[in-house]
């Protein structure tokens, strides 16, 4: 299959009085084409600075790159100049962000800000790219596009906002669209409709997605594949089946049982996992997630795990899958 | 279930807002009782009032008619002496654990301020006692002189608990208690409220807009579109037998965390937004959106009843 997006040992540090910061500390993924990969994980785990490190919309400073590659199209972005960016943002890669409120401009009509895009990246005459817009509001299902083209964000409702949102970042046809939690601030029965509305233009589109999302449900519901990540790292990553039926990491198993399921009936109790995940600005030398474990044994503390192959699709990275770790727990 | 004593009764409650020279009605005649002990989980979309209809039930908003009986006593009537004995009883837990606390005052401060007011211990005793509330929420006592900004979100959440608990309550409303915070320390704080609830005989209203952990916590569910009350049922039922066609589309919409579930599943996708509260539907509110729309939906509002013991639904389909 062919990868469209392969991101190698990726290391994104932050500035700040504090100190320094190491959101992202050696990531490594890759997104195949047609294929929607979800990236899970609590707040603060690096998830969002990862999307928008490939997009390349890190402040620089306070941010970094400190190491590591993003090949897209085996073109590497870290090197890449802000210009050369302008050709790929909107373009190759489009974008959909959590809070369309505050990633609408507000002083320009829904219309202007879908033809912005078109009229720049694909040469359109203002009328052409006009058409182009109405057919693109039509196509993530708003009403009388003709008159909302003309309209502002603020006579939008959430969910509208939503989809002109993705009508801007559809509007290239992008191979890529990075999802960053696109559906966290909508009501559950819009949340279904704009996911419908994605399954549908995955379809029609051979679009790759990014979904990132805390929301279990959406990730069965949308996804081929699941990178875990934790504390900057990626800790687990295989298909929805592997991460859903035989999760490895004790964190993605945590994530499973800290929620209720609506299908189940109400009676063991959630488990939670205990305490809260480290400080980024002293990362921890070991695996990040040995405060909080259960197994955690004396070398998690030591050193960090190595990302080892579970199963042909599944790979994780816990000392747990240490084959002297496997042969105590089996005796 | 065993049969409850009733806590709070809840007849006609009205709330309405003055919004220029429109009216607001936020939250349209809602009737039902709340038994001892018990979890009341309210669900619904955003602006469908329930928030609103929590505030109102104790009394942080007047409401604009209707009444609520706290053990047989008329809220509403009460003068303001009356009322600040009665906060004793009925406490709330809030939204957003950032900004329910006073970033200037200490966490003991906090929770103290509850204890001045009502006069419950001072001195040595009042140290005494916020730090038995820090303990009782996990958190350690010795923490008492730090601020809120010294917290994570769900150890907030946990000191907006420990205030709440500071007058003995019989009654809290949680107002979306665990949605600003991570799933994994959601669990916790969730866990928490159900031991405190077992310990002290605690009696919640449970507002959420999380499905899945409002089934998890509630005994009886209540469902709410636009002001007004659509469904109530215990979880069980609710869940498995949905009686109103907007309960079903809810239910449907939400995601199960199981991939092989999700493939097999055909969902009922709703058409639209929600109407603007301002200027809702004529007769039931839901029928713009409601793939069973009738012709007499428009016409006529659907009544509240009882539709099976204990399952009550204001649906035309069921008149």
């Amino acid at each position: 299959m062919e990868r469209i997006l392969e991101v190698k040992d990726l290391h994104v540090s932050f500035h700040t009085y504090a100190g320094e910061v190491k959101a992202v500390r050696g990531v490594n993924f890759h997104v195949n084409r047609g294929e929607a990969v979800a990236i899970v994980g609590e707040s603060g785990c690096g998830k969002s600075v990862t999307a928008q490190s490939i997009m390349k919309l890190i402040p620089m400073p306070p941010g970094e790159f400190k190491a590591g590659q993003i090949l897209f199209n085996g073109e590497d972005i870290v090197t890449k100049s802000n210009k050369e960016m302008e050709s790929i943002r909107g373009k190759e890669i489009g974008m959909i962000f959590q809070d369309p409120m505050t990633s609408l401009n507000p002083t320009m009509t829904i219309g202007n800000q879908i033809m912005e895009g078109l009229m720049k990246h694909q040469s359109m005459g203002r009328t052409a790219a006009r058409e182009r817009a109405i057919e693109l509001l039509t196509l993530v299902g708003i009403p009388q596009p003709e008159r909302r083209v003309q309209q502002y964000p603020h006579e939008f409702s959430g969910g509208m906002r939503q989809r002109a949102m993705i009508a801007i970042a559809l509007a290239c046809s992008p191979k890529l669209l990075i999802a960053d939690e696109p559906t966290t601030a909508l009501d559950v029965t819009i949340q279904a409709q704009i996911l419908e509305l994605m399954k549908d233009l995955q379809k029609k589109t051979d679009t790759s997605i990014i979904l990132i999302t805390h929301d279990l449900g959406v990730v069965a519901e949308m996804c081929d594949r699941v990178i875990v990540m934790y504390a900057g790292k990626v800790i687990e990553t295989g298909t929805v089946d592997d991460i859903f039926y035989n999760p490895q990491h004790p964190y993605t198993k945590g994530l499973l049982h800290s929620v209720p399921r609506l299908d189940l009936n109400r009676n063991e109790p959630l488990t939670p996992i205990f305490g809260t995940p480290p400080d980024l600005l002293k990362p921890p030398v070991g695996c990040g997630f040995t405060a909080r474990c259960d197994s955690a044994m004396r070398i998690c503390r030591e050193a960090d795990p190595e990302m080892t192959e579970v199963s042909r699709t599944q790979r994780c990275a816990c000392w747990l899958q240490h084959p002297l770790a496997k042969s105590r727990v089996g005796s | 279930m065993e049969k409850r004593d009733t806590l709070i009764e809840v007849r006609n409650l009205k709330k309405f807002f003055k919004v220029g020279d429109n009216t607001l009605k936020a939250v349209n005649d809602l009737t039902f009782d709340i038994k001892r002990g018990e979890t009341l989980g309210v669900v619904g979309e955003s602006g469908c009032g329930k928030s609103t209809a929590g505030r109102t039930m104790l009394r942080l908003y007047e409401p604009t008619s209707g009444e609520v009986l706290f053990e047989g006593k008329n809220i509403n009537k009460l003068n303001r002496q009356e009322l600040k004995a009665m906060r004793r009883n009925m406490q709330m837990i809030f939204q957003d654990p950032y900004a329910s606390l006073n970033p200037r005052m200490t966490v003991a401060d906090i929770i103290g301020e509850a204890l001045d007011i009502h006069n419950l211990a001072s001195g040595a005793k009042r140290k005494e006692r916020i730090q038995e509330l820090l303990s009782l929420v996990s958190l350690n006592p010795e923490h008492m002189n730090r601020f809120p900004h010294e917290f994570s979100g769900g150890q907030r959440q946990r000191i907006g608990i420990a205030r709440a608990l500071a007058v003995e309550p019989k009654f809290i409303v949680c107002d979306e208690p665990i949605s600003a915070l991570d799933v994994s320390v959601q669990a916790q704080v969730v866990n928490l409220l159900e031991q405190l609830q077992e310990k002290m005989g605690l009696t919640y209203m449970f507002i959420a807009h999380d499905l899945s952990m409002v089934k998890y916590i509630s005994d009886r569910v209540a469902v709410m579109y636009l002001g007004k009350m659509v469904e109530l049922a215990d979880s069980e039922a609710l869940y498995e037998n949905p009686l109103h066609p907007y309960t079903q589309a809810l239910l449907s919409a939400i995601p199960i965390p199981d991939p092989e579930v999700e493939r097999k599943r055909e969902r009922i996708v709703l058409q639209g937004d929600v109407p603007s509260p301002m200027n809702p539907p004529s007769g039931c509110h839901f029928r713009t959106r409601c793939p069973k729309a009738m012709p007499e939906c428009a016409a006529m509002e659907p009544v509240w009843k009882e539709v099976k013991p204990g399952h009550w639904a204001a649906c035309h389909l069921f008149n």
